[in-house]
């Protein structure tokens, strides 16, 4: 018969370890497989899997239940049973007291009484005024109970019992771990009617030993490969997953963020995650009675801070107090040990003042700034909350900057970033005037999201900083909403979760 | 930040709620949260507590609208002979300050009620600073005898029935055992005395910051005419709060009565709703917005935002407490011109991007170590107590005070969040190779922060290849290292060496110590490095 080009190639895709399995498939069990072949249990299995790929076979597998020696059966195996033990001992005294038989027997409360019950059932022994007498004949002494022969007989399969099996398996099921019952999986092969083709083909005259199977150095430097055929590998087969190193997604997706604004002609900004509360709230005109500035919100640190520019503190204090450059100001008495205490940083923003303070004393006061990184709030830990979170924050100081200007930057850093479709609506912080909310439109839920909040420096924050009213647009989107959008993340703990097995699996960032 | 819930039905009788309103809403600089059949959501910035009513939200937006644009005018009746509030210098310790009004010929329904005791609540909560800067008390002005005094006496002697109860009790008695007592107690527990509104007959109308009297201070449908007085701190803050229930009752349909307030020999009238008078230029406002405006545009744009203007002054109206300088107008003339009608527009200026020197170093180590199948993960700087003794470190720790988690602690090393991280993977595929950049904190004269990186390397694997790692990344970074023998806590002693480079001690590696593998539910042996990169 003439054998079909697809089934030939088939047939050379078969491995060496296939080509030894596939005619014992009949066999059905994987011990006696491994038997005929010599193979490990482990190559069988494989070798069953890839033929299962090739379609030559079905597996299919069933669960069996089998009764094995649990700790006592082992344990009696080879000392006996407590009966047997206590059934030899009444036989050599014929006739021996409760108490002595249970001393002399070394048995366990537990085991005496089940051997007691186990004889007296059997009327191999009787008890008349606790005394043991022995009834049973010299053979039925010398005889395997059932039970012995059960217990020599294990493993055994739940389904298949013998009558007598069932009737010991009965009797020995409620005693202490005599015996457990576990539950394995049986893997069956059964040959598909390509398999049966196969088969019935004489397949070694198209695929044996002479077809090469690796190719070595060896047959390289000697040509031996010349005239011969490979076998053909299954390419489509599946695989094991394997995984590389690799950055944590959050960093995957900051690293991108910084290309954008260094794109966009901006420079880094850096520093310390601690900050006095000065930076992070007073030099900000953040009056010192802002609920954020509260313990329940802020992280403080039982330390007091240095605050070393004498200059920028009396024009942040008179700012607060009365006013500069045309404002009313809070109109409070600022303290300066307010000013000391320290915490972790709340925004990024800290960052801007503190670059500003810089440009203080230079003669021509412009730049475009960013910062990336972490910042804190005094939070619970749940789905949608978090002690840390990341935000992002870019300033640009120049003296004829205005509003245009920064919904500019805003709409061509959201697109760098991917978000095509926005708005924006006014918003609220202290330190900027005007200030907005930068709302994205998702397209799946139908729904404006925040993305952040930006707006141009309020003069009583730039006057004391840079020594003058220039204008200075900032803004700083948190981070995480969009790390979340696009990895679909939904408890906003999994950024920080390290789970082993999601970094592994989790895809790269790729905008 | 406030959400505020108005009815539906209320709100409709002014402005129908369409979806080109629910845009000019959310540019109004109101975010709609929710819309049900009943009920709109909106969320309030803690700049416009005059938006907190129903009756100011709608002055304003109607104003925004076009529909009602300009200053709103507000008639103030003198005050009768004895509207008179006596403030007594013994307050001046613990709530100095008290503005006070009266309200006449209101209607009150069990609706009403409610809606003004939200607002009292929106307000003691946002702009009062939890009562503690601002607190209000209105009354019902048939139970009452005027004139009233302010004071402050020692907390047994004031004796009166709390609001929500049945029997007299003490000062000190409804700080411990009043429900709105102890919640804020901490704001007069420390005083020797306790602020009181008296009337005219001695009877308490209210302890303040706490709680009305059953008795003097509640409104009921049959009220008519109410005394207010707002107390606290900050006598402006507590002007304009009383500005913000004044007007607003009075779009309820009330007339607004002064007060006389007699501050010893200082005499004040409240409230005083006369407008703040601001100054603004043209040229600025078209400078910082941007814009083309002229004079007339301005003052168009100024009178949807409810002010008025006339040759370079602008008048504010009286309950706004959010104008400090010329640019909060020039906001408000954003909004009004409409943010969604801006030109985004990016100046031609170019300038240099650079990235921090320092975020170049980490990405380096990162990729050398990404090369080597490492994987990186990235923790909390934030850790816990129980985290530092696991680990073995007998260190003074850094802990942020009042954490709401027991994450309290500012990590001392990169450590202890890896064999963290171990602990909770024990399910997954071994080998684990694990590194991390980032910083920790170390408390010398000040609080250090220190730019560091860990590995650890769990499974079937041992300090030769850590070691290995250690030599590539040191290779690959051009610097000659050392490897001397020391002792730490975390790992077995005589596999525990610390690094040297350029005769500085830059970090250790070594093998865990069974016990700190133990304390962590580690199945797997495991050695871990952790060197400083900052002055690498």
């Amino acid at each position: 018969m003439e054998i079909k080009e697809e089934v030939k190639k088939i047939i050379e895709t078969l491995s060496p370890t296939e080509r030894k399995v596939l005619p014992y498939i009949e066999e059905k069990n994987i011990k006696k497989i491994q038997e005929k072949t010599g193979l490990s249990d482990v190559a069988v299995l494989r070798a069953l899997e890839f033929l299962s790929n090739k379609k030559i076979l079905r597996l299919s597998q069933k669960k069996k239940k089998i009764i094995n020696l649990d700790i006592n059966g082992l344990l009696y195996i080879k000392k006996g049973l407590p009966e047997r033990r206590l059934l030899n001992l009444v036989a050599e005294k014929k006739s021996v007291r409760l108490e002595d038989a249970k001393n002399l027997s070394k048995l366990s409360d537990n085991e005496f009484k089940a051997a007691l019950g186990a004889l007296k059932k059997k009327a191999l022994i009787n008890l008349v005024n606790g005394k043991i007498l022995l009834q049973a004949s010299q053979e039925e002494i010398s005889k395997k109970s059932l039970e012995e022969q059960f217990l020599e007989a294990l493993p055994l399969e739940l389904e298949k019992l013998k009558p007598e099996q069932k009737l010991a398996f009965q009797n020995l099921k409620n005693r202490k771990k005599i015996i457990i019952i576990e539950e394995k999986k049986e893997i069956n092969a059964e040959l598909t009617d390509l398999g049966k083709q196969i088969l019935s083909q004489d397949f070694t005259k198209i695929i044996d030993e002479k077809m090469i199977e690796r190719l070595t150095p060896e047959i390289i430097k000697s040509g031996g490969w010349k005239g011969k055929k490979f076998r053909r590998y299954d390419i489509t087969s599946p695989l094991p997953k394997i995984s590389g190193g690799k950055r944590h997604f959050v960093n995957q997706a900051i690293d991108y963020a910084r290309k954008i604004w260094i794109e966009m002609g901006f420079q880094e900004m850096t520093g310390s995650l601690i900050q006095s509360s000065f930076w992070n709230f007073d030099a900000l005109f953040t009056p010192q009675d802002h609920p954020a500035r509260e313990m329940q919100d802020t992280f403080f640190i039982d330390k007091k801070s240095e605050l070393k520019n004498k200059e920028i503190i009396q024009k942040v204090k008179e700012a607060h107090e009365k006013g500069i450059g045309g404002s009313k100001g809070w109109r409070y008495k600022w303290k300066e040990e307010e000013a000391r205490k320290t915490l972790l940083r709340t925004h990024t923003t800290c960052l801007s003042g503190q670059t500003l303070a810089k440009l203080r004393n230079l003669k021509e006061k412009k730049g475009k700034y960013f910062a990336i990184g972490k910042c804190f709030r005094n939070e619970t830990l749940d789905w949608s909350h978090s002690f840390e979170f990341n935000q992002t924050e870019g300033i640009v100081i120049d003296k004829n900057a205005n509003f245009k200007h920064l919904l500019g930057y805003l709409k061509e850093f959201f697109k760098k970033m991917g978000f095509e479709k926005i708005r924006f609506t006014p918003a609220y912080f202290p330190y900027t005037e005007p200030s907005v909310e930068i709302n994205w439109w998702h397209p799946e839920k139908k729904v404006w999201l925040e993305l952040g909040g930006a707006g141009i420096f309020r003069p009583e924050l730039t006057i004391p900083l840079l020594g003058e009213h220039i204008p200075v647009l900032a803004w700083g989107p948190g981070f995480d909403r969009i790390l979340m959008d696009y990895y679909n993340i939904q408890d906003i703990r999994e950024l920080y979760k390290n789970d082993i097995k999601q970094l592994r699996k989790i895809k790269f960032w790729i905008k | 930040m406030a959400n505020i819930k108005f009815s539906r039905k209320e709100f409709e009788k002014h402005v129908k709620i369409t979806e080109e309103i629910k845009e000019k809403i959310a540019l109004f600089g109101t975010p709609l949260e929710s819309l049900t059949t009943d009920e709109i959501e909106l969320e309030i910035f803690p700049n416009r507590p005059d938006l907190l009513s129903l009756q100011g939200y709608l002055r304003s937006f109607l104003a925004f609208l076009g529909k009602k644009p300009g200053l709103k005018k507000y008639n103030v009746n003198k005050p009768d002979k004895n509207y008179v509030v006596k403030i007594e210098p013994s307050v001046k310790n613990i709530r100095p300050y008290t503005v006070c009004a009266i309200i006449k010929n209101l209607k009150f329904d069990d609706e009403k009620i409610k809606e003004i005791i939200d607002i009292q609540e929106k307000l003691h909560f946002t702009f009062g600073r939890n009562r503690k800067k601002v607190a209000i008390g209105i009354y019902p002005l048939e139970k009452i005898k005027l004139p009233i005094t302010y004071k402050a006496e020692v907390p047994e002697k004031i004796k009166f029935i709390p609001l929500e109860m049945n029997q007299e009790m003490n000062g000190r008695q409804i700080l411990s055992r009043h429900p709105t007592g102890r919640e804020y107690a901490h704001l007069l527990e420390m005083a020797e005395k306790f602020p009181v509104f008296r009337d005219d007959k001695g009877e308490v109308l209210s302890m303040p910051p706490i709680i009305n009297s059953q008795l003097t201070g509640k409104i009921t449908s049959e009220t008519k005419d109410v005394f207010i007085e707002c107390s606290g701190s900050d006598l402006e803050s507590l002007k304009k709060t009383l500005n913000i229930l004044v007007t607003t009752l009075a779009d309820m349909g009330g007339e607004i009565y002064a007060m006389k307030l007699n501050y010893g020999d200082k005499k004040i009238i409240t409230p005083d709703l006369t407008p703040e008078k601001f100054k603004i230029k043209v040229e600025n406002v078209n400078k910082l917005l941007g814009l083309d405006l002229k004079e007339r545009d301005i003052k168009k744009l100024l009178a949807r935002m409810g002010h008025s203007y006339n040759k370079g002054i602008v008048e504010v109206p009286a309950y706004r407490t959010d104008i400090l300088h010329e640019v909060d107008l020039i906001e408000e003339i954003a909004i009004a011109y409409g943010f969604d009608k801006f030109e985004p527009e990016i100046p031609e200026v170019s300038t240099i991007g650079k990235e921090d020197d320092m975020e170049v170093k980490k990405r380096k180590i990162a990729e050398i170590l990404i090369g080597l199948n490492l994987l990186e993960i990235s923790s909390y700087h934030l850790v816990t107590k129980q985290d530092i003794k696991k680990t073995g470190l007998r260190i003074k720790i850094i802990e942020v005070l009042n954490s709401k988690t027991d994450f309290s602690v500012l990590r001392p090393s990169l450590l202890v969040n890896s064999l963290k991280v171990l602990s909770e993977n024990t399910d997954a595929k071994y080998p684990q190779k694990l590194f991390e950049i980032g910083k920790v904190f170390v408390e010398k004269e000040n609080i250090e922060e220190n730019e560091k990186l860990c590995i650890t390397l769990s499974g079937e694997t041992d300090f030769t290849e850590l070691k290995q790692i250690l030599d590539y990344l040191m290779r690959m970074l051009s610097l000659e290292y050392k490897i001397e023998e020391t002792d730490h806590p975390s790992f077995i002693e005589g596999r525990c060496g610390k690094i040297i480079v350029n005769n500085k001690e830059i970090g250790i590696l070594g093998e865990i110590s069974p016990s700190v593998i133990k304390n962590w539910n580690l199945k797997m042996p495991t050695v871990a490095l952790e060197i400083d990169i900052e002055n690498l």
